[in-house]
């Protein structure tokens, strides 16, 4: 029978819950690195038991952790992220122009097939690559010369917080940065381009229009279509049919088109889930009711998905990286909140269960599903 | 032996139960004693003063036989009875209101 691992990161520690595939009865463990803020924590789709995590605090700074036993034991690796070169400027608050520094990592990729090589979103923004399994790391410094004197951190700060791997392509590569935008590269890093045209941000841009500068929250795609990509930005759920050449909305019927997660039904590439936030002054959901919607039709068509879920006074939030699905044959669904509950469902979001409800504030969830 | 004391996090991250102590050779100063601690405990290096620039980090404090030595000069020859381990020199997380 397969087990089933959540991967939890919070603002203070990470836990680890697991079960067996019916998803019924969940084992937790934690907190590890307990009072320490966990961004991320990822496993390796090549290794399953070698985990990364991206451990920081603002009295000890970032730290990098790996496990090789599935979260059993872990070892500090390095955390030493250095900008290449002279690190230059971006666009700071008042429009000057203010230097890179380097506050922590965001987002952990671990390769689709080494489990040495894993990828590190930075804030300030910036993309790290490691080769040796987190022990040192190099920065792929052409994502920054794509117009990064102009960008300029947002609320949350200038963030790199998604990584997409191409699983057709080893050399093409999405990232996305709040307040910047979404980029692609397809030489391995080396260089970029934005992959904006359609997004619009009538509220966030003098140009609306504009090539970078767009509030992407988050990117997913179908691993059998990787040219399909679905966006939730900062406002607009958006999606591309061309590897971000081209975007249209396709936020439809939803009660607001702002929130953070998007992710995609295992089985089925044109399902897609979001969890709409009553707007990006209040951050929880529209009449405090928690419902994540369901598109069955690739965008525009939604339902929503209450059954286990409140739907009365809740007022948490559900942050970017906090949404995942499983691999199972009927595919599991998962987010954690800003109030500490991570709820699961083992039945494509038609009902939910909390398998926890109070932890500290949830920062991520990813899921594995092991043999 | 000089005598080191760290803030929790640090203890475990370093899994150490309690007091570090360190041989420093040659001149007892903020600098030579956070050298010692780093390449003892490498798994300590960027969390108390930065990789690159060997500058503090903001939230951390330095005591010394009830002295704040943060903002000394990091070559400053520290208190004899650090020296001698009489004292134990302090690593400490500065205080976060709220």
């Amino acid at each position: 029978m397969s087990e089933v691992r959540i991967l939890v990161g919070t603002r203070k520690g990470a836990f680890i819950l697991t079960s067996d595939e019916k998803r019924e009865q969940w084992e937790i463990s934690g907190p590890h690195f307990g009072g320490w803020e966990i961004y991320h924590l990822k496993g390796s789709p090549a290794d399953p038991n070698r985990l990364y995590v991206s451990q920081s605090t603002g009295w000890f700074g970032q730290l990098i952790q790996r496990s090789d036993d599935g979260g059993q034991t872990w070892e500090p690796v390095g955390n030493q992220f250095l900008y290449e070169g002279v690190p230059g400027t971006h666009q700071w608050y008042d429009g000057s122009q203010h230097p890179w520094e380097f506050k922590r990592v965001w987002y952990l990729e671990p390769s689709l097939t080494d489990p040495d090589t894993v990828y590190a979103g930075a804030e300030d923004a910036a993309l790290f690559r490691s080769t040796d399994g987190g022990q040192s790391w190099r920065e792929l410094p052409g994502l920054r010369s794509v117009k990064g004197h102009l960008w300029q951190p947002g609320a949350g700060g200038m963030c790199l917080h998604t990584i997409l791997l191409d699983p057709d392509d080893p050399n093409r590569i999405f990232v996305a940065i709040s307040a910047a935008g979404a980029f692609r590269t397809d030489d391995g890093g080396q260089t970029w381009r934005p992959v904006t045209r359609g997004l619009k941000s009538d509220y966030e841009l003098p140009d609306p229009n504009a090539e970078v500068g767009h509030c992407v929250h988050s990117i997913t795609m179908h691993r059998s279509r990787p040219g399909v990509l679905y966006m939730q930005k900062h406002w607009d759920v958006m999606r591309s049919d061309d590897a971000g050449e081209s975007w249209y909305e396709m936020s439809g019927n939803l009660p607001s088109d702002f929130g953070f997660p998007i992710a995609v039904h295992t089985h089925e590439p044109e399902t897609i889930y979001v969890i709409p936030i009553k707007s990006d002054s209040e951050h929880y959901p529209p009449e405090g009711k928690l419902r994540v919607y369901r598109s069955r039709t690739g965008g525009h068509e939604w339902e929503a998905l209450t059954k286990g879920l409140p739907q009365s006074h809740c007022y948490v939030n559900v942050l970017r990286s906090a949404l995942a699905v499983d691999s199972l044959d009927s595919c599991g669904v998962y987010f954690g909140t800003t109030g500490g509950q991570v709820y699961a469902s083992a039945d494509s979001g038609d009902s939910w269960t909390p398998i926890v409800r109070d932890l500290p504030a949830v920062l991520s969830v990813d899921v594995q599903v092991l043999p | 032996m000089i005598r080191v004391v760290l803030p929790a996090h640090l203890r475990r991250l370093a899994r150490l139960n309690g007091k570090v102590e360190l041989q420093v050779d040659g001149p007892v100063t903020l600098r030579s004693i956070l050298d010692a601690l780093e390449a003892t405990y490498p798994m300590l290096r960027g969390t108390i003063r930065d990789h690159s620039t060997q500058q503090r980090r903001p939230f951390i404090r330095f005591f010394a036989c009830g002295e704040d030595w943060s903002h000394e000069p990091p070559d400053a020859p520290l208190p004899d009875a650090i020296a001698t381990g009489a004292e134990p020199f302090l690593i400490v997380g500065a205080i976060a209101g709220g």
